[in-house]
């Protein structure tokens, strides 16, 4: 039976669009020919009103555009700020910044996992994922008390200090980690459904993906070396030892691959934090009220997503004039329709799922 | 025994026993399910109604009925009632066939542990099953809506194929046996010595995986792909009409393994019949060990989907058509060859 071209809608309510996306598909029987992501459903106006709030009151609505990775966006508000105000950070505040964004991008990247794979039919691996999360969630909770939206880094420093318990307590879970991450491979890596649904679907070629704007673990996938965490370091990264694991084909597969090999990176990443923890405050002096100068200020963070950046413009009030958000899965969205086209409408739920989109962050 | 007994009673009481049965097992299975993949994945699983939970399908069951019964405007009203009735009668009927032991002698009386006898209750069988694909096709075409077409499409396209290799390996065992059977061919593993599920380990293997393709499960799930389609060919039904494509679903999987068992595994024969010095296994009742191979297979079927990730359309098409159709082929060729020299 043969169809003419027909328009096929997916989402806001879909179980694989990852919250309110809208996918408006043209499809052949089950061939997509083209694909068009309606955004907006969960918009909050979120850069406007930051524009009537002060500098500090905007830390905790960051929390709310990638909600899966809310240190990372507190940590890419905060230094721009920081770099617009000129605030000297005290070391041991940078460190604790480490370890709680590479943290946070461990449990980003575990729940990541669980999604995709629960796409593209895996179920138990969702809770795999999730429970290795889990261990990272009840960390933050005993760093602060939140788990999801967790606003622990501040301007000027983080929220708590963490004491000799709470280290041993992250080493605890970091050598968890590793071993439930085995599960996941095992289920996976070798699978031969799993490869047959991934290896080879949704390529993009190097070129192409840097022509799109790519970042973060989908530019890697396509071999391409690109991670600010290396490339303009921050937060005193420069003193930490890692790799970045690099794909070779832009494939779903290689997106996997990178982002599993990146969570062994991070564990690597934070132990070394932990052992080189330098003495002093966790805090900078901060004044009561702040207040920047007239200036424009940007800075880019490697967030789990991919490139995370900020522009922001003062005034000399308490206020920022204008905030300007580039937010990695907007950008990586863009990408989809060159992915998909001509794949099979299955193929579209797992490169999508690869691209590890968060519709906090796309529609703000 | 009375006429009365013999002739109204027991009927009645075997029609009521044939609905009763497939449903206590679909009850159980949903049940098994939830909790066993639970229990895989770190979870614990429904465990408030009743005992672990064992009254949770009961309960799930008494939601659905009391659900409003929601028929879509754009809906061809007749089709649309028509197919989950369709679905669960195929299923349902199928079970007629199926013997669940031995006769029984009482006294005089001779009680059959089936329905139907039929020389071609194999067939019978297949047929019936196969039904119910007219059920998924007439939902997803009177829903009138994308999804569900979709879905009944891939699952008339997925039933279809995976019905040749499951038809060629039946065969096999009808060689085997001389016979369709059903009572029969356990009686002739029982006399052969072998059951067929060892004979023929081939012809096993391509059963199972259409089995479990036949009754779209994972990692065949694809006409009711959750993260694709939604729900597939059901995903505009409501209330009972969804339960009944959900029972129909499970009473399949209760159907394709008690067909495994009693073709391949020796239905309710004890195991190692030939070992003296396990014959105490004799002493337990046929029924029970035919009950423990089926929860076995049943055990697999959530097993399998716990495991594995999806099928995508066209590789579970290329699996069918280039692996499982010729290997079937070969096999009964094979069978065939082995019958005739014999």
């Amino acid at each position: 039976m043969a169809f003419k071209e027909i328009e096929l809608n997916m989402g806001p309510q879909h179980p694989s669009t990852h919250g309110v996306l809208r996918l408006k598909l043209a499809v052949d029987n089950e061939v997509v020919l083209g694909i068009e992501p309606v955004l907006g459903y969960l918009h909050r106006g979120m850069e406007k009103l930051w524009e009537s709030l002060t500098y500090v009151q905007v830390v905790p609505l960051t929390d709310r555009l990638d909600y899966l990775a809310s240190l990372s966006n507190n940590l890419g508000y905060v230094l721009t700020v920081e770099r617009l105000a000129g605030i000297e950070i005290p070391r041991r505040a940078q460190y604790i910044r480490v370890v709680l964004a590479e943290l946070q991008r461990l449990a980003s990247h575990l729940a990541w996992a669980g999604f995709m794979a629960n796409d593209i039919g895996a179920m138990s691996v969702l809770l795999y994922g999730f429970e290795a999360r889990e261990e990272i969630l009840d960390i933050f909770e005993e760093y602060c008390g939140a788990r999801l939206t967790i606003h622990g880094i501040r301007i000027g420093g983080v929220i708590h200090d963490i004491d000799t318990g709470l280290v041993s307590r992250i080493r605890t879970v970091l050598t968890n980690i590793p071993k439930r991450l085995a599960d996941i491979r095992t289920l996976l890596d070798e699978n031969r459904i799993w490869k047959q649904r991934t290896v080879g679907v949704g390529r993009i070629a190097a070129a192409e993906a840097i022509d799109y704007g790519l970042t973060g673990p989908p530019l890697r996938a396509c071999g391409v070396a690109w991670d600010m965490r290396k490339d303009i370091p921050y937060s005193s990264y420069g003193d930490f030892d890692f790799d970045v694991p690099l794909g070779r084909n832009g494939d779903v597969y290689d997106r996997y691959a990178v982002r599993l090999e990146e969570i062994g990176q991070s564990i690597r990443i934070v132990g070394q934090a932990l052992d080189g923890l330098p003495e002093g405050p966790f805090m900078a002096k901060m004044p009561r009220v702040l207040k920047i100068a007239p200036g424009e200020a940007f800075h880019t963070i490697e967030a789990p997503k991919g490139v995370l950046g900020f522009t922001i413009r003062s005034n000399g009030t308490d206020k920022p004039e204008r905030v300007k958000m580039k937010s990695p899965s907007f950008i990586n969205l863009q990408s989809l329709e060159h992915m998909c086209k001509g794949n099979l409408f299955s193929d579209v739920v797992g490169i999508l799922g690869s691209l590890d989109i968060v519709l906090g962050e796309i529609d703000k | 025994m009375t006429p009365f007994v013999a002739d109204l009673l027991i009927p009645v009481g075997k029609i009521i026993a044939v609905i009763l049965y497939p449903m206590i097992m679909v009850m159980v299975m949903i049940w098994l399910e939830r909790r066993v993949v639970a229990l895989m994945q770190g979870r614990l699983g429904p465990n408030r109604v009743g005992f672990q939970g064992v009254l949770q399908p009961v309960a799930d069951a008494a939601k659905l009925f009391f659900k409003e019964d929601i028929i879509p405007r754009q809906a061809d009203k007749r089709l649309f009632n028509i197919s989950p009735i369709l679905v669960m009668f195929s299923s349902l009927l199928a079970f007629c066939f199926i013997p669940l032991g031995e006769p029984l002698r009482v006294g005089t009386y001779t009680l059959t542990l089936w329905i139907a006898d039929s020389p071609v209750g194999l067939l019978i069988v297949l047929g019936l099953s196969a039904i119910s694909v007219f059920g998924v096709i007439f939902g997803g075409w009177a829903s009138n809506s994308k999804y569900p077409l979709m879905g009944a499409l891939r699952s008339v396209v997925q039933v279809l194929s995976y019905e040749i290799p499951a038809g060629l390996t039946v065969l096999t065992v009808a060689f085997a046996a001389r016979s369709m059977d059903l009572v029969e061919i356990v009686r002739r593993q029982e006399s052969s010595g072998i059951w067929y599920g060892f004979l023929m380990p081939v012809s096993f293997v391509v059963f199972w995986i259409s089995a479990v393709a036949e009754t779209n499960r994972a990692p065949f799930d694809l006409p009711e792909a959750e993260s694709e389609l939604v729900a597939g060919y059901h995903t505009e039904y409501s209330g009972m009409k969804f339960a009944y494509f959900y029972m129909a679903e499970y009473a399949h999987m209760v159907l394709a393994s008690s067909l495994v068992v009693l073709l391949f595994f020796g239905g309710w024969l004890p195991p190692f019949q030939g070992v003296k010095a396990l014959a105490f296994l004799h002493a337990v009742p046929g029924f029970v060990w035919y009950l423990i191979k089926i929860m076995f297979f049943l055990y697999l079927y959530v097993w399998i989907r716990a495991t594995f990730p999806r099928y995508r359309f066209d590789s579970l098409i290329r699996l069918v058509w280039k692996w499982l159709i010729p290997l079937a082929l070969a096999n009964f060729l094979a069978v065939a060859l082995v019958r005739f020299l014999r």
